[in-house]
């Protein structure tokens, strides 16, 4: 698939304070892309030079395969994270006056304001000021604002901060459908665990500088160690633990269980499969547990950055 | 372009739509006319106590000196004897008693004229007894060593110096108080205005700051238009509002006089009297200096470093916006602003009518922070085209300097939040 944005060894100071350092990604066409980090990774910053908010010192930002130019923020939709809007406009006119400011007649803004308000159950709130609402009904209104336009990149700044699950659920619904609509989706966020539900590419930003980035699916791929998750069931542990560990690489566990089982994490060989080691287990015990370990983002990104420090 | 006028809009209803706006707008015609109606009333007031004024005259020579007018009734108390004269004068509450000694024409010691009273009478009305009794004693002196009063008076020649330039048009001197005035007023309006809207910009800016709502608008339009777009909406408020002013004020002043029946003209005596004293000849002068005045030339300029000056001055409002977080931050980085302006009228005011082409009104009026108040206080007193030409090409280079720092000031510093900015810092900020 055709990449829709790339930026190209992007490097950003702000004074003597490096914020990026020659980092590069690249968002396939149609994908929900992953900016991760932690706090002051560079995150925002990267965020705010593909809004042309900030501009880099060098590298650059194709969209499209052209140079990023003031005309591409009509096909860019962005909530920040630091979220606002005008306490004492109300709702409907401050919805048209951003969405007009990306270039919709004022026909068109109203339309589909209309269409958003009704979808997320919002339009009795048209005639409301801001002050009126709560963090979270704000939080919805600039969600709209963000797609009204519909822009082919969406970008989002710790989507999810802010809203409690119930809404939360409905924006993460709502990306997931954006998506399937053909749009293209950056998010940056901390949570790692979001990640793992909605991203199909990502990076990791720690510190200025790009670690790691690639399909999730590939990265997990990447980063398991074959190990596999065992509950044993047997009269004698210690011996079988015994005899497993002269045998594997084997490490005690805990887990959830409603059996009295021996629990244990079992690594094997990278070239070995994981029938032989299912195989060897039955022939020593009942296995109620057989579970490969995944590595979740959070120890991926953990395991990163140690090993770059 | 599309969007400056959408931003100009909506700056335009925001400033408009505001309470505070609206209630000021409406509710500072009824304050001022309030003011005006209250300092008329108090002034009646102060006046309408008619005072009784002692005379206790040994020398016999005041007794025509001193006539009653409206608020001051003489009391001639010389037939009692001093002692009773005084404690007269004390139970009846006289604002006063004059005590003249019987020698006072040989004595030659006018201290030993006296005035008693319960407490410290006050400045005009001293200097008008004064004036009386020095007028008659000098008069008196002149005819005792022989000067005759009639031909004294006739002797005086009154100089009115026929003021001409070099080309022969006449001038005078009240051209040059007519000048003075359209000058002050022109400058002074200019301060006005400044402080007042660009205050209001400076505010609309951190506001957008305060609601983190100028992240959102900074990803669609250039931080250079938002910044064009607040000042010119701000402006186009300010000017409804001042001509609601206007013509509030006006209808308010005319329907408030004729209810209340206070007669508007009469506020202004001292200015009623120098007209009244004004003969007819100096009257017809005064229209034709009004006349003569280079209108066109003056309304040109006028709008020009009214709006230059206004810009300039808010471009410098909407950067320090950009730069803090709230407005008590502001105040380390008002003396920029406050400071040229108070100095361009305080140069309007002193030096330009003292001397308004010598050397510190031009630098003035070339200066670009001054330039503005100084060079429109001098336009009525005639100043070349090529000094115009090059003071405003300075006043326009340097907007378009500070505009540009503005907006960078603006680009970084409405992204930052937190952080009280040093001027240090700022000069960094520029180097992004």
């Amino acid at each position: 698939m055709p990449n829709l944005l790339v930026a190209e060894k992007i490097t950003k100071s702000f004074g003597g304070f490096k914020a990026l350092n020659d980092v590069s990604i690249s968002i396939p066409e149609g994908s929900v892309f992953g900016l991760l980090g932690p706090n002051g990774a560079g995150k925002t910053t990267l965020i705010r030079i593909i809004n042309q908010i900030a501009f880099p010192d060098h590298g650059k930002i194709f969209l499209d395969d052209e140079p990023l130019q003031q005309k591409h923020i009509k096909q860019i939709g962005y909530l920040p994270e630091e979220r606002g809007l005008y306490k004492n406009m109300k709702v409907g006119e401050q919805v048209l006056y951003l969405a007009q400011l990306k270039g919709l007649s004022k026909e068109e803004a109203k339309e589909r304001i209309k269409y958003w308000f009704d979808r997320l159950e919002i339009a009795s709130w048209y005639d409301k000021k801001i002050a009126e609402l709560s963090k979270g009904m704000a939080q919805k209104v600039q969600f709209v604002v963000t797609v009204l336009h519909k822009p082919k990149l969406l970008i989002f700044d710790e989507p999810f901060s802010g809203f409690d699950p119930v809404n939360a659920e409905i924006i993460k619904d709502e990306i997931l459908q954006l998506k399937k609509d053909g749009a293209t989706i950056l998010f940056s966020t901390h949570r790692m665990e979001s990640v793992e539900e909605l991203c199909d590419y990502m990076a990791l930003i720690h510190k200025s500088n790009k670690l790691l980035d690639g399909k999730v699916s590939e990265i997990k791929r990447a980063y398991k160690s074959n190990t596999y998750e065992v509950g044993l069931e047997t009269t004698d542990s210690k011996a079988l633990k015994l005899t497993l560990q002269q045998k594997f690489n084997v490490r005690e566990t805990n887990f959830n269980s409603i059996n009295k089982d021996l629990k244990l994490r079992i690594q094997i060989d990278p070239d070995g499969s994981p029938n032989d080691l299912l195989q060897f287990l039955l022939g020593h015990a009942q296995v109620n547990h057989f579970v490969e370990v995944i590595p979740s983002v959070n120890d991926i990104f953990i395991q990163t950055v140690k090993a770059n420090a | 372009m599309h969007n400056l006028k959408l931003i100009i809009k909506r700056e335009y209803l925001a400033r408009v739509r505001n309470k505070t706006f609206v209630v000021m707008t409406f509710l500072s015609p009824l304050i001022l006319v309030g003011m005006i109606m209250l300092i008329t009333y108090l002034t009646t007031l102060n006046n309408s106590g008619e005072k009784t004024v002692g005379i206790y005259d040994e020398s016999g020579i005041f007794a025509t000196s001193f006539k009653n007018t409206e608020e001051i009734n003489y009391t001639d108390l010389s037939a009692l004897p001093f002692e009773i004269a005084q404690e007269k004068a004390q139970k009846e509450n006289f604002y006063g008693l004059l005590y003249v000694p019987k020698d006072v024409v040989t004595s030659m010691d006018a201290g030993e004229i006296k005035f008693f009273s319960k407490e410290t009478p006050g400045f005009t009305f001293l200097e008008n007894i004064e004036r009386k009794i020095s007028e008659k004693l000098t008069n008196i002196k002149l005819a005792n060593s022989g000067v005759d009063l009639n031909q004294l008076e006739s002797a005086e020649t009154n100089v009115n110096l026929d003021l001409q330039n070099y080309s022969g048009v006449h001038t005078s001197r009240i051209s040059s108080y007519v000048k003075m005035f359209f000058g002050g007023a022109a400058g002074y309006l200019l301060m006005m205005f400044i402080i007042i809207y660009g205050n209001m910009v400076m505010r609309s800016v951190i506001e957008e700051k305060t609601n983190r709502i100028v992240e959102i608008i900074i990803s669609s339009v250039k931080p250079i238009h938002l910044m064009w777009g607040k000042i010119l909406g701000t402006s186009f408020a300010g000017i409804t509002q001042f001509i609601i002013w206007l013509i509030l004020g006006g209808v308010l002043l005319l329907v408030v006089s004729s209810v209340v029946g206070i007669d508007v003209s009469a506020m202004e005596t001292p200015q009623k009297q120098a007209m009244e004293q004004m003969s007819q000849n100096e009257m017809q002068q005064l229209i034709f200096d009004i006349a003569s005045l280079p209108i066109l030339k003056l309304i040109l300029f006028f709008l020009i470093y009214f709006i230059g000056g206004y810009f300039l001055y808010s471009a410098i409002y909407a950067a320090i916006g950009a730069a803090v977080d709230n407005e008590t931050d502001t105040q380390q980085f008002m003396l920029p602003i406050i400071l040229p302006l108070m100095l361009g009228i305080y140069v309007g005011f002193f030096s330009v009518i003292e001397n308004p082409h010598g050397s510190i009104s031009t630098i003035f009026s070339m200066i670009p922070l001054t330039s503005p108040i100084v060079m429109l206080m001098r336009i009525p007193f005639g100043v070349p085209w090529w000094e115009l030409l090059i003071s405003v090409i300075i006043l326009v280079t340097t907007i378009w300097g500070v505009a540009w720092i503005a907006s960078k000031i603006y680009r970084i510093g409405i992204l930052m939040y937190g952080k009280k900015p040093s001027y240090k810092e700022l000069y960094k900020w520029l180097k992004y």
